[in-house]
């Protein structure tokens, strides 16, 4: 199935992009965990392994046609609600939450796979649909139901940020798909009547530690030893880093740990403490190639199903990035979402460089002449 | 069926040009977003790059301030009596410890102290930089130590240090001349010589520790170590020594500050000792006194009371700020005054019966069956009151005060510590102080030291001292000299003049043997002072206590004095003594000036004797040294050549 016009169709500009990424991430894990694994590497090694996995993956998904994807869309979708159900009912407890479900020696987070599938029926669902002059709200209802069940298991875990991006994800799929403005201005009165009211609720049956987020996120300094403590190391973290960083290892908040998660959902501060305004602007610059890169491939896909698919990769990634950093930076809340192919975590590593797979696989199958 | 021709047919179903325009819309968003990233990076990095900066360094970086060692204070022959020894000192950085909980209740168990009370030892360092560690527990037991040790991995923030803590070998000895250390008070720290300083530094609070403070107290020096986010220590990042302090030679004499606390023991009063030739202070002994080890360490409950509440006033240097109505001792300035007025002299006597008569009252001589015929010497030796009630009534107080002042009385002395003026009245200070005329009959009580006199005992013995050394009015003096350090080597302080005294001093003489008819002369009234080894000569005196027992009209018994010089013929001492309450000055006050008298002589006697020994030996000195003495004999005299080659160094 490979052949010299395959590979010569593989873009390499991207995969370029991608392996710095890698190389990144790596370097990041490897200075992030350096303390904490006290010079044995072995988070390190765990990284390598999973990247290793999801690259086989990547491959496979590059192989296999996408089309298949799309007949397999509602399957994947169920078993995704059926895994988020299972770890409900069996999964392994982490840092007050229920996200890990054994696999094996392993264990994964269904959230991120869950994630992946939910593209995927979402692209099948808005290509088979056939609206191309805009979606009315009524016509949306299908899709939000969808969204809704794995977002209400989600958030049970309880685990926001991945909640969220469900959340996220739609609106930019649906977006690509078209919402009649009409239906849109509807969107947004509702939302700005019912966010308020919502959010009421919602805080309601917010975990204290979740509520206290979000007030700090507003206000950092009013526990900074506790719940803010994390945005004011972060923040020391990456300004202390200024031009050009401390150095490989040098980083004095991730070295000597007042930053915490630092090899997770912090490891952006890490890249920017030590390599400072320059690394860090060049690993958003990474990012934004890739992103550009897979809004091109939407732009140029043969049939709706790739596009769409295409846009909801470009969604996952692009608000992972944002958030991500943003929140490290100060701007967002602290919502626990990994940094796509940075971040240490092996779900996350191997669901993120599938959907690369997905979209190299678009990518070179752009052309109806070799189909 | 209008909804059926929304949906496109056939394969123009599956294009996507209708995708591709929003898809810039997104392309726009992701845009904006990144840009906004990349701003909030520029402000973080680069526009507050070095406040950032900043924090990281205070947030790795506990900076730990070096105590440097106190100069040494020796006492005139080398003999240290305020030194530096090293101790433990516990120290907590509370920051380091908010996110594991419980080392709080584990530094106070270990200390065994309350948690209240080592929270109030955290927050009276107020103004202290966040991350400065805060000094707990200075001297530590070596128990206390080897359990925070132990524990080390349960107590982040908490530290062991070594440092140099401020020791005084000898407890309560010299006390308030030497004074004690302490923190620099929030008021301290306003002013300007204060500035600079690390908060908990300690500085000189009272005596020689606090006049000679910039001298003695040397340069902080800084540790910088660097801490993980658990208060771990990780590495020592640098270290600037301290500067240590320049060491004093006091004016003190061990011996003689010896002697007299010895004779003051148990009782409340103060003696204070000079040498008449240059007005070096050799003794100064206060009672009750106190231990200044405790106050580097924090002063707990009972020790603050006893320092602050007590009605003996431990802290209270007599010395210098005790006055009292002089008594008796007062007729020496009153024999001075008549001599130069001319109302007094050895030849014209008054007669005394037991009592005189001014006014409508009659004043008491101390012996009521009366002194008989009284010239001045007797009137000295037995201290007739009468003879004095006239003399003062001829002279009137101003003429009296006259002389006080030449003597120094009823004003500091200028030692350069704290103290008090006491008072000589006359009618210009009754007039402006007490808006009153002076009364004639109030001259009668001041002519025997009592009524509105009152003077401190530093203050008497520098009058001994003056009248016997022909007439210098010397500044006492608490430091012989500063031993620097550096290439200046040891600085002698020179003797300060204050005066000669404009008298004859064939007058001066006859005081002097007065002083000698005190102690030698039957019918002397200080026979307790008298020497086998020295001829002494005082004054004794006896001061009534007046209105002191107020409220309670609780009886107090007067205060017992005496003052004394020795030799006699060429005085090498002056003593003042005070024992409050203790009675006659003669039973009471002048066995403790006797042992201090002997107790400094006999050191200077004995070194004369062993410089006069090693001259003889000179020639033959190696095979002296090897001889029949002693090896305790040949290193005491080997000691004592040194001291007495320092002593001639200063002159």
């Amino acid at each position: 199935m490979i052949d010299k016009r395959t590979m010569a169709r593989l873009d390499w500009g991207m995969l370029t992009a991608l392996a710095a990424l890698v190389a990144v991430g790596l370097t990041a894990v490897f200075s992030a965990t350096y303390t904490m694994d006290r010079g044995r590497h072995v988070l390190f090694m765990h990284q390598v392994y999973w990247l290793v996995l999801g690259l086989a993956a990547m491959v496979t998904m590059v192989i296999v046609d996408y089309k298949r994807l799309e007949r397999w869309g509602y399957v994947l979708y169920g078993a995704a609600v059926i895994m988020l159900i299972a770890v409900l009912a069996v999964g392994r407890t982490g840092m007050g939450a229920q996200r890990w479900l054994p696999l094996g020696p392993l264990s994964f987070q269904p959230s991120e796979i869950a994630k992946l599938f939910m593209v995927i029926a979402l692209a099948k669902f808005f290509s088979e649909d056939r609206i191309t002059d805009g979606h009315m709200l009524r016509e949306l209802i299908k899709p939000a139901l969808m969204v809704i069940v794995p977002v209400a298991l989600v958030v049970k875990q309880p685990d926001l940020g991945t909640a969220l991006m469900f959340l996220f994800i739609l609106c930019a799929m649906a977006a690509a798909a078209g919402i009649k403005i009409r239906s849109l201005i509807y969107l947004i009165g509702t939302f700005a009547v019912t966010t308020p009211l919502a959010a009421e609720f919602l805080w309601g049956h917010l975990k204290d530690y979740q509520k206290k987020r979000l007030l700090v996120f507003l206000s950092p300094d009013i526990d900074p030893s506790g719940a803010g403590y994390h945005i004011i190391q972060s923040k020391i973290a990456v300004g202390s880093g200024s031009l050009l960083g401390k150095g490989f290892l040098n980083g004095t908040q991730s070295q000597l740990s007042f930053l915490p998660e630092r090899h997770t959902d912090f490891i952006f501060s890490v890249i920017s403490e030590e390599w400072g305004f320059v690394g860090s602007v060049f690993v958003l610059a990474l990012y934004l190639f890739i992103i550009l890169w897979g809004l091109d491939t939407a732009y140029k896909a043969k049939d709706r199903f790739g596009s769409m698919l295409a846009v909801g990769v470009v969604a996952m990634i692009s608000f992972y990035v944002i958030i991500n950093v943003g929140m490290t930076v100060g701007i967002m809340p602290v919502v626990g979402v990994p940094l796509p192919l940075i971040s240490y975590g092996g779900t996350s590593a191997v669901t993120t460089l599938v959907a690369f797979g997905i979209l190299f696989n678009v990518n070179r199958r752009r052309f109806k002449l070799f189909y | 069926m209008r909804r059926r021709s929304r949906y496109h047919n056939g394969g123009d179903g599956e294009g996507t040009s209708d995708i591709k325009p929003r898809l810039w819309v997104l392309g726009v968003f992701v845009l904006i977003f990144f840009a906004a990233l990349v701003l909030r990076l520029w402000y973080l990095q680069i526009i507050r790059g070095s406040y950032y900066r900043e924090l990281s360094e205070s947030n790795r970086v506990r900076i730990i301030n070096i105590r440097p060692p106190r100069g040494v204070l020796f006492d005139r022959n080398g003999m240290p009596i305020a030194a530096n020894t090293p101790s433990y000192t516990i120290t907590f950085t509370p920051e380091d410890a908010k996110k594991t909980p419980g080392v709080r209740e584990g530094l106070a168990r270990i200390l065994g102290i309350s948690i209240g009370e080592l929270d109030r030892k955290i927050q009276a360092e107020g103004n202290r930089n966040p991350y400065q560690p805060v000094r707990i527990k200075e001297n530590a037991s070596f128990a206390e130590v080897s359990e925070v040790e132990a524990n080390k991995n349960d107590l982040p923030g908490v530290m062991v240090q070594v440092e140099l803590r401020r020791f005084y070998p000898y407890g309560e000895f010299a006390a308030h001349a030497i004074g004690y250390i302490g923190k620099i008070t929030p008021e301290q720290q306003e002013t300007e010589e204060f500035q600079g300083l690390p908060p908990d530094f300690l500085i000189g609070q009272y005596g020689i520790e606090k006049a000679f403070d910039r001298t003695i107290r040397g340069e902080p020096g800084r540790k910088g170590v660097e801490v993980d986010a658990m208060g771990r220590h990780i590495r020592l990042l640098y270290t600037t020594e301290p500067v240590a302090g320049e060491d004093l030679v006091l004016t003190l004499d061990y011996k003689a500050q010896k002697a007299a606390e010895a004779g003051l023991e148990g009782k409340a009063g103060a003696i204070v000792a000079l040498d008449p030739n240059n007005g070096e202070v050799l003794a100064m002994a206060s009672r009750p006194g106190f231990d200044p080890n405790i106050f580097p360490l924090g002063l707990n409950a009972d020790e603050w009371r006893y320092l602050t509440q007590d009605e003996g006033h431990p802290l209270n240097n007599r010395a210098l700020q005790g006055q009292f109505p002089p008594g008796s001792t007062f007729k020496l300035a009153m024999s001075l005054a008549g001599l130069e007025t001319g109302k007094a002299s050895l030849t014209k006597s008054e007669s005394c019966g037991g009592s005189f008569f001014f006014g409508n009252r009659t004043f008491h001589c101390w012996n009521k069956k009366g002194h008989g015929t009284v010239a001045l010497h007797k009137a000295i030796v037995e201290s007739c009151d009468v003879y004095f009630y006239k003399l003062g009534d001829a002279m009137g107080i101003d003429n009296i005060a006259k002389y006080c002042r030449y003597l120094g009385l009823g004003t500091e002395t200028g030692v350069g510590l704290r103290e008090k003026p006491g008072l000589i009245p006359s009618t210009e200070w009754k007039e402006k102080v007490r808006h009153d005329k002076w009364y004639a009959g109030e001259t009668i009580s001041c002519s025997i030291g009592q009524g509105y006199v009152s003077v401190t005992p530093i203050q008497l013995a520098r009058m001994a001292a003056t009248i016997t050394n022909g007439g210098v009015l010397y500044q006492p003096q608490v430091v012989r000299a500063i031993k620097y350090k550096d290439e200046r080597g040891t600085m002698f302080f020179p003797p300060v003049v204050l005066g000669n005294l404009p008298v004859n001093k064939a007058n001066l003489e006859i005081i002097r043997d007065g002083m000698r008819g005190v102690v030698e002369e039957p019918g002397g009234t200080a026979h307790g002072a008298k020497s086998e080894y020295v001829t002494v000569g005082g004054k004794t005196g006896t001061a009534q206590v007046i209105g002191l027992g107020k409220g309670g009209g609780k009886k107090f018994g007067d205060h017992a004095w005496f003052v004394a010089v020795a030799p006699v013929e060429n005085p090498k001492i002056a003593v003042c003594v005070l024992v409050e309450h203790g009675g006659h000055g003669g039973s009471a006050a002048a066995p403790l000036a006797k042992q201090v008298i002997e107790a400094y002589l006999r050191v200077d006697e004995e070194s004369r004797k062993e410089k006069e020994t090693m001259a003889n030996r000179t020639g033959i000195k190696a095979k002296a040294m090897a001889n029949t003495t002693g090896a305790a004999t040949r290193k005491r005299a080997m000691q004592n050549r040194s001291a007495a080659a320092k002593q001639g160094a200063s002159r």
